[in-house]
């Protein structure tokens, strides 16, 4: 272990180094430049007048939550990308699987992964950029890469090589797929965790519902909710969304959190990404397309805002600032060259984030709160390079996909044991129904009203955990009718509709108020 | 209970005989003695006509008003609003108030809209105020957006009113009115995309009037990306949103089929726009339609008989302003996607329930108050006997939006109390 001192001083010199690179620092240093007044311009009365102590504070926040503490100084580097090495294996391994279908499928298809526009198709896309959705080009050969069924086939399989848990089914084994042995949290600590969530604390998703006036807690919660607004401090803002957003200050709650400022050099990049896109056809624009077809189009809450889902989408796969995540990503991003391109490749290249089938789901949801598609952009991109990469990727972070499986499979095991064991006996392991909620962050099985409730704890408590905990509450709440069916299809007909769920009771009472 | 209910309908969708039939009721011809007839609007018209002479009793009731065109043909709407306005006007009412460029504070809620033939002239000095405008001229009696086209220049309507008088038809079409509206050409678009409002409204008596507002309402979106350029006036798909035109369109999704819910249009703006513009947006709507019905109720037919479930079009603006249409007598009940089904269905079980008490055989003298139980997902949009008895100091539901109508500012302003909502 680091000592305490000793990690507090290279967090310290990371995020100094980090921070100096960013247009902040820019910002900072034009800004004292003109600044009037004697030499030391740079005083405490200087940063606390002209707001940059909060900027100042909520950049420092915002590089906290996203990376993680660093590990000894003499760690090898890959550990910060994750310390196991059979997970950094098997990630390896996943992304090789996965390029190789993605090159056989432009060998197939006789399609190159990347290649410059003739100029008449650029003017064209330029024309219908606000109406892809109008295009209908054939995409019949094109198929997801992967599924998140495909996945968990991979995540069944790992096996931790230092570990012995025999073929022999024992009571010390772990009855559901996932067989790595990683540390999850039980229900006391999970109770400690999300301590906001308990029965005494107001809670926007109950307590504002049409039955409880609104002086009893709604009222002040949004006074509360302009203030912390006001005071632009994320931490606060963090903390406050805990309870849950009032729907008004979401988006703006939301990007103080994420530190998103749409500023008109953010702006500016979003129009640099927008031009790579009409210049450049790569062949993950079809795979995007494809599942936008496929997923959002078909969707009750999201078919409105699908052609917001392709600017989104198609700018990101040619972002090299989401390159930055794999730093702290288990993932390693695939190389994609131009021919003959050299020098430029690097800038052309997608950015190493295959879209499986239903990725676009992650922006859908964004949608409701941000019309302008810089600003639906940029909080995009956070919330992927904070939250969503880890529920794609192999990985032993806590908030990574083989820990959400496992806690969800261990909180069932413990708290429904009768439960889990009917549905491992009729082959319907819970995790086969399950997985797939997780790895989209519950966005398309829920109401969009209560997603949005559910994403608001994820960013308040900047975790991903909750997703397992949800997942377990639901089964939980449908444990009557799953114990009646006796067949996988039959199981996955009582799950098949989450959209009438409450999710916030759904957690507290699974938390909170089930006798364990 | 006095024997069960006898139904008729000469329209056949499985929304409403699975409804009847759910409640045991008993279908018979129209010949036989029957109870309850849902019928179609040219049904309406034959057994109220003269020449029939067709007399109800007091254990049968039917699902028009008699002269429900007051309310639902075009022509006839905006001249019921133009005169309620006049009237309100004369008596000095402070709803009829008018801003510096003369028009009504609170009642400007129609497009400016003329009959044609009838109201040529006026039309062109119209135009000519604004000549760049975008006009939509339609027929009065048509709906599901047949016969409907747009134009911007007089040529267009000199040439039309040519060949309509040249055409072999000439004797339909002369007798054929259509109204020129202004068309909506800032219309609030979402996603890129333009749509409609579709509101289902229900009155149970216009004397005194009692109206309820159906929660589950939907948005009905073009499928093709709005532009208000001319070169696309041509293109119905970009402006219409009528499903029975989308449904032609190539992008046509038949899971979805175009329709996003109330709640949905509520949880974007709230999120996208504040809480108070929603809210204020919502309390404009539900006044525009209590106003709509209050300019046609004296003129209304209220024969006790009767019930309506009316479909309202409105159209909301890039500043929020809500816009109404037209109102439709006989709202579509196919049902394009499985939610629409439940929807329908649903919607026919709520009317049910509020026009038939109990599902057991009308007497249609009964004080058409039913207990808000059965109430299901109507909401009482505004009730005139309440409204008087209870006086302008009526507490407010201060959770605005979720229910009420016109509140707070406008019924202060006014010193009437205009709107309120009992639950």
């Amino acid at each position: 272990m680091v000592d305490a001192e000793g990690g507090l001083s290279l967090t310290i010199a990371r995020v100094v180094q980090r921070l100096r690179g960013s247009s902040l620092h820019s910002q900072l240093e034009r800004q004292a430049r003109v600044s009037p007044g004697p030499a030391p311009a740079l005083s405490t009365g200087f940063f606390y007048f002209t707001g940059w102590e909060k900027k100042l504070q909520n950049a420092v926040y915002s590089e906290l939550n996203v990376f993680p503490s660093p590990c000894h100084p003499a760690a090898p580097p890959e550990h910060m990308k994750e310390p196991l090495a059979y997970m950094r294996k098997a990630q390896g391994s996943w992304e090789k699987r996965i390029l190789k279908s993605l090159n056989s499928m432009c060998t197939e298809l006789n399609i190159p992964l990347a290649q410059k526009r003739p100029a008449s198709e650029q003017k064209e896309l330029l024309n219908k950029w606000n109406e892809m959705g109008t295009d209908e080009p054939d995409l019949s050969l094109f198929r997801p890469v992967y599924a998140p069924k495909d996945f968990l086939e991979v995540l069944m399989n790992l096996r931790n090589p230092n570990y012995e848990n025999g073929e022999q089914p024992s009571f010390r084994n772990h009855l559901g797929l996932i067989q790595v042995p990683l540390k999850v949290k039980d229900i006391p600590e999970l109770k400690e965790d999300f301590s906001e969530l308990g029965l005494n604390i107001g809670q926007l998703g109950i307590d504002d519902s049409a039955q409880v006036p609104p002086e009893f807690f709604e009222n002040e919660h949004v006074r509360v909710g302009q203030k912390v607004l006001a005071e632009q401090d994320s931490a606060a803002a963090q903390q406050y969304v805990r309870q849950g957003c009032p729907t008004a200050l979401r988006a703006e709650l939301w990007a103080l959190i994420l530190n998103i400022s749409n500023q008109p050099e953010d702006i500016l990049y979003y129009e640099q990404l927008k031009s790579n896109v009409i210049q450049h056809n790569l062949l993950v624009d079809s795979l995007i397309y494809k599942d936008v077809k496929l997923t959002a189009s078909n969707d009750d809450y999201y078919f409105v805002f699908e052609d917001y889902l392709y600017q989104v989408l198609l700018c990101f796969s040619r972002d090299t600032s989401v390159l930055e995540h794999f730093a702290y990503s288990s993932a390693t991003p695939p190389k994609s060259y131009i021919r003959g391109k050299g020098e430029l490749q690097k800038s052309f290249c997608f950015v190493g984030v295959i879209p499986f089938h239903g990725f676009s789901m992650y922006v859908a949801p964004l949608c409701f709160l941000y019309h302008e598609p810089s600003k639906l952009y940029q909080m995009f991109r956070e919330m992927y390079v904070r939250f969503f990469f880890r529920l794609h990727s192999i990985s032993s972070h806590p908030s990574g996909i083989v820990s959400l499986c496992l806690l969800f499979e261990t909180l069932l095991q413990t708290h429904l044991p009768q439960l889990f064991y009917h549905l491992r006996e009729i082959g319907a392991q819970p995790l086969r129904i399950s997985f797939k909620w997780m790895v989209r962050a519950f966005s398309g099985y829920l109401a969009t009203d209560q997603l949005l409730l559910l994403w608001d704890r994820i960013l308040g408590y900047n975790s991903l955990e909750i997703l397992a905990v949800l997942a377990a509450a639901v089964f939980a709440f449908r444990a009557v009718n799953l114990m009646e069916v006796t067949s996988l299809a039959a199981a996955e007909a009582v799950l098949a509709d989450l959209s009438t769920l409450k999710v916030v009771p759904l957690l507290q009472i699974f938390l909170f108020a089930t006798v364990t | 209970m006095a024997g069960k209910v006898k139904w008729v309908t000469d329209i056949e969708k499985s929304v409403l005989i699975n409804n009847f039939e759910k409640r045991g009721w008993i279908q018979v011809s129209e010949n036989e003695d029957w109870n309850f007839y849902w019928m179609s609007v040219q049904t309406i018209r034959n057994v109220f006509s003269v020449e029939t002479g067709y007399r109800l009793s007091d254990d049968q009731i039917v699902n028009h008003f008699p002269n429900h065109y007051e309310l639902t043909r075009k022509d006839l709407m905006v001249k019921n609003i133009k005169r309620y306005r006049k009237e309100l006007e004369k008596e000095g009412s402070p709803l009829a108030e008018k801003d510096e460029n003369g028009k009504y504070v609170y009642l400007d809620f129609v497009p400016v809209t003329f009959m044609l033939p009838a109201d040529y002239n006026l039309f062109v000095e119209e135009f000519r105020k604004n000549p760049s405008s975008t006009w939509i001229m339609k027929p009065c009696g048509k709906a599901q957006g047949k016969g409907i086209f747009l134009i911007n220049k007089l040529s267009q309507i000199k040439k039309w009113s040519r060949d309509s008088k040249t055409s072999s038809f000439v004797s339909q079409s002369s007798k054929e009115a259509y109204v020129i509206s202004l068309y909506i050409n800032n219309p609030l678009l979402i996603g890129g995309k333009k749509f409609d409002l579709r509101l289902y409204v229900l009155v149970s008596t216009y004397r005194p009037l009692r109206c309820y507002m159906y929660k589950l309402g939907f948005c009905r979106f073009c499928t093709v990306k709005y532009t208000p350029s001319t070169s696309e006036l041509d293109n119905m798909f970009v402006h219409l949103t009528n499903v029975a035109i989308q449904k032609h369109g190539d992008d046509y999704n038949h899971i979805h089929g175009g329709k996003w819910t109330v709640s949905n249009l509520r949880l974007y703006l709230e999120s996208t726009r504040g809480k108070e513009v929603t809210n204020k947006l919502f309390d404009e709507i539900h006044w525009i339609i209590v106003q709509s019905l209050k300019a046609v109720a004296p003129v209304m037919n209220n024969d006790k008989h009767c019930f309506e479930c009316y479909g309202y079009d409105i159209i909301i603006d890039d500043k929020l302003k809500p816009w109404l249409i037209e109102v439709n007598a006989s709202p579509s009940l196919t049902s394009s996607t499985a939610n629409d089904r439940i929807l329908k269905y649903n919607l026919i079980n709520d009317t049910l329930n509020i026009a038939v008490p109990n599902g057991e055989i009308p007497d249609c003298k009964w004080n058409k108050s039913p207990p808000k139980e059965v109430l299901g997902n109507y909401e009482v949009l505004y009730d005139e006997e309440m409204a008087q008895s209870d006086g302008p100091d009526r507490d407010m539901r201060s959770r605005s939006g979720q229910s009420t109508g016109i509140k707070g500012n406008r019924a202060r302003d006014s010193g009437k109390p205009v709107l309120t909502t009992w639950k």
